[in-house]
């Protein structure tokens, strides 16, 4: 019985995390029709971003509470800084080409950022442990868990709930909404495209950011980190259905329980679970889950 | 005649760095050959309007399907690898492109890239198969005949290259007539290729599994170049500068995949040994630029210089 509430509570902070990763993926291809590569860069910024001003704010000595509202004004920072520098820079010039091109300029895009983060941070790792051991331990059927994760899936909720929120009962979000139904009409009407094109991809950035900033006390953060994340939410984001916010949360919890229940009961099949479950999606649904359905053009 | 012409030269050439070339030459020369068939496996599958990002599963078996052939029952001859690694590749892509084939665009790069993302992770964590680190594997003789020591890279080249050249004419005349001309269909309007008469999930079929034989040909050649497998070849990364060596050739011709794949290794060469912290960079504004200035790849600029002269 303890066992499976642990899976069950491991899995849910995993889907956490994959849905602070995913919801931003999901997002931009809603809107602008790009599958982000560059989502693994943001998210490795991110991670180095909050190290610097987290360990900036403990070194000057001051209360270690604050330390993470230093995470998320990372987040915040790296979203709404480089997230419109790399729309208006260079995004703005691809739209019209073939959604399989914008694949690979994102890719290239991520790769000099790979690059960017090297050259900037150095190639050591670093760590930034506070934050994670700050909030103290819990116990669950036992075992003992840091309370930092109950935060993760906090912040995962608060985050899912604000965008859902904003999307549908904001004038804003309906006017999004508009532009993914129809881009064109859109136009036709006096929406104005370009905005919320800037406007969205500086959200989904923040989203990129905001998961990096948040595992960055967990893990050591090493140059390389986004290379492995961009294909985990890759799948979440296609399990649910390219553009679907829903289908991203229900996609991060398929994945966050599979993962822990394989993870606990059959190790040696961790990874390939993850993208079993993804190809199984795509051939039963081949568009994911929640995939709005599309009028056949001839 | 012309393309019959380049394939006695390309041959020549390849057997003259052979015989010339050192041995780190040597090396890349199997390198770029190696990759330059899986790209030309990916412009067959481009014909058709699709881009796979999961060549890398196919690059994957056929090394792996190489190297077991050599760990596991003792069978050290080179032309029975690269074979078993384009019939392993093969027999795979027959499954899964029953499947594969009813996937267009976005979701056919997805799907392709979650199967390669699947081998990825059961070579990871199977220790019988050295989980990341690979294994070696040892080729001692080609067709039966026993290669000295320090020659058995030259030889492997060569006969890389010869299969390479039939592979390239094959796929050049395949797609100099009819099949070529219904794959292009497929790409701009399926729909019409149907009224035709003519299945585009057959063509697309047909189209995967060439691809495919030809990733787990150039798996296989990679394996016998490095003398070892590992769980990287299967990697997202690796099918994603497959993608990049096409689009930095072009899908014009024939030879583009083997001349972009010179470029990329030539530049990895040197930038690895000058600047490793800025080749992906590199090679990120490099891909860019091209997308903005060249869509047609490399190749368009000779294009242009014939025009011109």
């Amino acid at each position: 019985m303890s066992g499976i509430l642990t899976v069950a509570f491991d899995g849910i902070v995993y889907a956490s995390w994959l849905f602070l990763m995913s919801a931003g993926l999901t997002l931009i291809y809603g809107v602008m029709r790009i599958l982000n590569v560059a989502h693994g860069g943001l998210y490795a910024l991110g991670a180095y971003a909050a190290c610097s001003l987290a360990g900036a704010w403990l070194g000057g000595g001051l209360p270690a509470a604050g330390s993470f509202a230093m995470l998320l004004l990372a987040a915040v920072m790296v979203g709404c800084i480089v997230g419109p520098l790399l729309e208006r820079g260079l995004l703005q010039w691809m739209y019209g080409k073939e959604e399989v091109v914008l694949v690979l300029v994102t890719y290239a895009v991520f790769l000099i950022m790979e690059d960017v983060i090297k050259l900037a941070w150095g190639v050591d790792s670093m760590l930034l442990p506070e934050p994670y051991a700050l909030p103290g331990n819990f116990s669950l059927a036992g075992v003992p868990y840091p309370v930092y994760n109950l935060l993760l899936i906090g912040m995962a909720l608060v985050t899912g709930l604000i965008l859902a929120w904003a999307l549908y009962r904001t004038r804003q979000g309906k006017l999004l909404l508009a532009v993914i139904h129809d881009r064109e009409i859109s136009m036709a009407i006096g929406i104005d495209v370009s905005r919320i094109y800037l406007a969205t991809f500086a959200v989904g950035a923040t989203l990129a950011a905001l998961g990096g900033a948040l595992t960055a006390p967990t893990i050591a953060v090493t140059p390389g980190i986004g290379v492995e994340v961009i294909v985990l939410a890759f799948a979440v984001v296609v399990i649910g259905g390219l553009g679907s916010l829903g289908g991203a949360a229900l996609g991060a919890i398929m994945v966050g329980l599979v993962r822990s229940a394989t993870v606990r009961y059959w190790p040696e099949a961790e990874l390939f679970s993850i993208y079993a479950v993804m190809a199984l999606v795509l051939i039963a649904r081949p568009k994911g889950l929640f995939a709005a359905q599309e009028a056949r053009k001839i | 005649m012309k393309a019959a012409a380049v394939a006695l030269a390309t041959l020549a050439g390849s057997i003259a760095l052979a015989l010339l070339a050192p041995q780190w030459l040597v090396f890349m020369a199997m390198v770029v050959l190696a990759k330059g068939i899986v790209v030309l496996g990916l412009l067959v599958l481009m014909r058709t309007g699709l881009v796979s990002f999961g060549q890398g599963l196919y690059f994957g078996i056929g090394a792996y399907a190489a190297a077991l052939l050599s760990h596991r029952w003792h069978v050290s001859d080179a032309a029975a690898m690269m074979v078993a690694g384009a019939a392993a590749a093969g027999l795979v892509a027959a499954f899964l492109g029953l499947l594969l084939a009813r996937y267009r665009e976005i979701f056919f790069a997805m799907l392709s890239l979650a199967f390669s993302m699947i081998l990825y992770g059961l070579l990871v964590k199977s220790a019988a198969l050295g989980s990341t680190d690979g294994f070696n594997l040892h080729a001692r003789s080609f067709f039966g005949i026993a290669l000295t020591a320090g020659t058995e890279r030259q030889v492997f080249l060569v006969a890389g290259s010869v299969c390479a050249v039939v592979a390239a004419l094959l796929v050049h005349r395949l797609f100099g007539g009819h099949w070529g001309r219904l794959s292009t269909g497929v790409r701009d309007n399926e729909l019409r290729v149907t009224y035709l008469g003519a299945s585009p999930y057959r063509i697309v079929y047909v189209n995967y599994l060439i691809a495919s034989a030809l990733a787990g040909f150039g798996g296989a050649l990679a394996a016998l170049a490095v003398g070892h497998v590992d769980p990287e070849m299967a990697y997202w990364t690796i099918s994603g500068e497959f993608v990049f060596i096409a689009i930095l050739g072009g899908t014009q011709s024939i030879l583009a995949p083997f001349a972009a794949a010179a470029i990329f290794e030539t530049l990895r060469m040197i930038a690895s040994q000058y600047a490793p912290n800025v080749w992906q960079m590199s090679l990120g504004l490099a891909m860019l630029a091209i997308i903005m200035f060249l869509p047609g790849g490399l190749w368009t600029l000779t294009q242009r210089w014939r025009r011109s002269a």
